[in-house]
């Protein structure tokens, strides 16, 4: 099997429009999270979302770009423009060479919206436009970002719902190590308008801790009260070992183990079992003893259930052993399509930088929190390897094991 | 509205669209070279007709509006 490294990233998120932005808000520990009147006057139980900027493309893409493009492919647009240029690629090496494409993304709701209102109210289907088609359907971030950058090579969009990002790094990392690709843009995009996230606000998973929009999004800690949602898009180059070395790229670091599992129980409520086999299929995969792992990043979005069940998970199969356990969500909020890459991304800067980001309003634990080493200040730490976890609705699983490079 | 009044508007809101310079819009010229249309732009293009004007053209009604100066006249009489 052939190695799979990792030779650029790029990210648009709440915690900053670039790596260096990104970092230093991880460092601080600054949250993005803020409270959107929109979201009240429409009829949200919580108006708390993270604060993301819709990107301007205005001289950057054509107008006709522009039009195909919803928000979350802007995002993803710019992320994947700065993974690129940090892997040392540019257009003419995309036009010379099969470069793949694989992006979860779930959802595409805003323009949807928007056409059938259009219909409704006009009576006339020309009236959406030209841009409705390709800005509503769920394929909208690798169908946009494939004709922009002419990217040839495997072209998929993975909704694996709140696991998306990372089944999109991992399926990837596995098409690669069989030799079907040399390098695949991988990543995760999610739209952050009031439509996409009303009917989620409606079963009232979200946090309405609304006088404290900071310290809303609280994984792990015994006062939680539901996610907050967020977004953004976060891009990952993933590239085969040999194929970076011999064009001289900047190798980051080795994708080692790919984990993935499926609960087939309840549609939102995660069990103990699923998470653990993905754990113990990335470390298997990874062929590394679990005592290398020196950083969890946490999929713990903020709810009772979910923190719950993955401290269980994760002390099933680290037991009493002491490595940082931390959810970035506790400052981005739940980044859903976007998270698993995203993740990658925060983890892969701290361990650049020699720390590990608080987990930001953690004050008290709970029962099975208590058990994991949960630091609530930042760390400064080095590490050379972490583990990565991501689930979703529906009850599918994924972990990725990321070695320094 | 007056005619000239209406011309001018149409110019500014197109050029403004499409992102061309006023300038190249001529009463002669034709709508989709100048404009840069394709299909999927033209689209566009009656839905700002429609959002501005209030006017809808059909797709199918599309072969009698080729110049700008058919299209001046095909608003005129509708606006």
């Amino acid at each position: 099997m052939k190695r799979v490294v990792i030779t650029g990233m790029g990210i648009w998120s709440c915690l900053g429009k670039s790596l260096d932005e990104v970092r230093d808000s991880l460092y601080t520990g600054r949250s993005g999270i803020i409270l959107d009147p929109v979201r009240k006057e429409m009829g949200f139980r919580s108006g708390l979302t993270a604060k993301i900027d819709i990107p301007d493309l205005k001289g950057i893409l054509s107008r006709s770009q522009r039009a195909f493009m919803p928000e979350q492919a802007k995002y993803a647009y710019c992320a994947t423009v700065e993974a690129l240029r940090n892997a040392g690629i540019d257009q003419d090496y995309l036009d010379k060479h099969d470069v793949g494409l694989l992006y979860g993304n779930d959802s595409a709701v805003d323009p949807a919206v928007r056409a059938v209102d259009t219909i409704r109210e006009k009576k006339d289907t020309t009236l959406c436009g030209s841009g409705a088609i390709f800005q509503s359907m769920n394929s909208t971030v690798t169908m946009n970002l494939g004709t922009i950058f002419h990217l040839r090579g495997i072209n998929l969009t993975i909704s694996g719902a709140c696991a998306s990002g990372s089944h999109a790094i991992g399926l990837g990392a596995l098409l690669i190590q069989t030799g079907l690709q040399d390098m695949i843009v991988c990543g995760g995009a999610q739209e952050v308008n009031p439509f996409s996230v009303g009917s989620f606000d409606g079963i009232s998973a979200f946090s309405t801790r609304e006088d404290a929009p900071e310290k809303a999004s609280r994984p792990f800690d015994r006062d939680r009260d539901g996610l907050v949602p967020g977004g953004g898009a976060a891009t990952v180059i993933v590239e085969e070992y040999e194929h970076a070395v011999k064009r001289g790229a900047p190798i980051l670091a080795e994708i080692l183990g790919y984990g993935f599992s499926a609960n087939g129980e309840h549609i939102s409520s995660p069990n103990v079992e699923g998470p653990s086999k993905s754990l113990y299929m990335a470390i298997e995969r990874a062929g590394i003893s679990i005592d290398e792992i020196g950083y969890i990043n946490a999929h713990a979005t903020s709810t009772h259930v979910g923190d719950t069940n993955e401290a269980k998970a994760i002390y099933n199969v680290f037991g009493d052993r002491k490595i940082e356990v931390t959810s970035t969500k506790s400052q981005t909020g739940h980044e859903m399509w976007m998270a698993g890459a995203s993740e990658i991304i925060y983890s892969m800067l701290m361990m650049k930088n020699d720390f590990i980001a608080a987990n930001i309003n953690f004050e008290n634990p709970d029962e099975d929190s208590a058990k994991l080493l949960i630091p609530n200040k930042r760390i400064e730490k080095h590490f050379d390897t972490f583990l990565s976890n991501s689930f979703g609705f529906g009850g599918t699983n994924a972990t990725l094991i990321v070695r320094n490079m | 509205m007056e005619k000239k009044e209406l011309i001018a508007k149409i110019n500014s809101v197109l050029a403004e669209e499409f992102e061309v310079e006023e300038s190249i819009i001529t009463p002669e010229a034709n709508i989709k070279k100048t404009l840069m249309l394709d299909s999927l732009s033209l689209v566009d293009m009656l839905v700002l007709i429609e959002s501005e004007f209030g006017v809808k053209i059909q797709p199918t009604e599309l072969v009698k509006v080729q110049t700008f100066e058919a299209l001046y006249d095909y608003l005129a009489e509708r606006v």
